[in-house]
């Protein structure tokens, strides 16, 4: 790249950076202007508040997307589906869970590609427990949720969820290690000779990798935002019109029996964090405990119901069933113990 | 020359085989267009993420969709 075109894209990039901050810090006001000027609705009411909930949250949460997103996209660039099974091929158990549930975080995964990932890591000498690990952590843990959860609940709960999200993705993925359960794998998953290739496509220079952070926000943001406006228009109508602690009753923290409850509704739940997380902001305003709520969303999102229909093409139904009970047993436990902390 | 296009049919995998098709039909090249949904070739081919696309055997790309421009690199 010539030196003219580097300063072209460093100023470019410096001009979008002061206009995102400067946006993003008068999003408030505008949000209060639209609502009780433009809008003219009365301070006080049920839909001047929804309204104005929707009009600073909707953005706010679309730019964090785009930055935060943009970013991972680059860090992704560094990380291959093929150099992390490089990393982790022959690796003890223990510190192979741990290194499975961090790279899950940050190595490019989609629940489509479940399948071949499962089946290139186990023939090539990843342990079981190991690969496990790594396909709890990676839809878990993502950037779509993280963004949402600090923008709209702020970055404790962010880094509690991504925290006692790894830890689930590790001790799960070790004590299905620990159960010797090969024999449920399907039997012709390790007669196969898998290729153990490695991509050719690792972009190299930097304008690369500026590029996959931009292809990054249009595939993701692009596929997300309908769902982002959806669950913040019915966070809005919650905020605005479920009366305060109507929640604490139903999902409060007196109800023991409401963190299990809230595991069964989540797993079948197809939605994404972004749908979803609005939603769970809204229930928590109401009076919801957080580790109910915690766990609410780590059913929906990190086990979900079509993720393991696919896997059922290389794995019994006796692992699938170990595999959701393991790591539905360590939701309800970070359930019931941010019940008890908060 | 033989292109082949892996993906068990989510929307990503039946866009790379339309921007493949699009670029073969652009350049009027005759390669050969295959598509792979099985698991067990995929895996036997050595993919880990879908989309994948390999010319002639060689994985050039996996994970993601091609640009039309990465695709007429392949085909030179």
């Amino acid at each position: 790249m010539g030196m003219r075109r580097w300063w072209s894209y460093a100023l470019g990039g410096l001009a979008a950076a002061a206009a995102w901050v400067a946006i993003y810090l008068n999003l408030a006001a505008v949000a209060r202007w639209t609502t009780y000027s433009l809008a003219g609705l009365t301070p006080g009411t049920h839909l001047a508040s929804a309204v104005e909930f929707f009009v600073f949250e909707a953005p706010k949460v679309l730019m964090l997307l785009v930055l935060v997103v943009f970013g991972v996209g680059i860090i992704r660039s560094f990380f291959t589906p093929e150099r992390t099974r490089r990393v982790l091929a022959g690796r003890r158990e223990s510190m192979g869970n741990v290194l499975a549930a961090l790279l899950g975080t940050v190595t490019p995964f989609c629940s489509c590609s479940a399948v071949p990932l499962f089946i290139g890591f186990v023939t090539t000498g990843v342990p079981l427990g190991v690969t496990f690990s790594f396909l709890v952590s990676a839809p878990m843990v993502n950037e779509v949720a993280l963004v949402l959860l600090f923008g709209l609940l702020g970055w404790k709960v962010a880094a509690l969820y991504m925290s006692t999200g790894l830890v689930i993705a590790i001790v799960s993925g070790w004590t299905i290690g620990r159960l010797h359960l090969e024999r449920f794998v399907e039997p012709w998953v390790f007669q196969m000779q898998a290729a153990a290739v490695d991509g050719s496509d690792a972009p190299a220079s930097w304008a690369d990798r500026l590029r996959s952070g931009a292809d990054a926000v249009v595939d993701i943001v692009g596929r997300v935002w309908p769902w982002v406006l959806a669950g913040i228009a019915v966070g809005a109508g919650i905020h605005g019109y479920v009366p305060e602690q109507f929640m604490a009753s139903i999902m409060g923290k007196g109800a023991w029996w409401a963190v299990p409850l809230a595991v069964l509704v989540g797993i079948p739940m197809y939605s994404n964090a972004a749908g979803i997380i609005p939603v769970v902001q809204a229930l928590l305003a109401k009076g919801a405990a957080l580790g109910t709520v915690l766990a609410f969303m780590m059913a929906v999102i990190g086990l979900s119901l079509p993720e393991t229909i696919i896997l059922r093409k290389v794995l019994r139904p006796q692992l699938i069933a170990v595999f959701v009970g393991v790591v539905g047993v360590g939701i309800l436990i970070v359930g019931y113990l941010f019940n008890a902390i908060f | 020359m033989v292109i082949t296009v892996y993906g068990p049919g989510c929307a990503r995998c039946h866009e790379t085989e339309r921007v493949v098709r699009n670029v073969l039909a652009e350049l009027q090249h005759d390669a050969d267009l295959q598509k792979i949904s099985d698991y067990q070739a995929m895996a036997a081919a050595g993919v880990l993420a879908t989309p994948a696309v390999a010319v002639d055997g060689v994985i050039k790309l996996s994970g993601r969709i091609p640009k039309p421009d990465e695709v007429k690199a392949w085909l030179k």
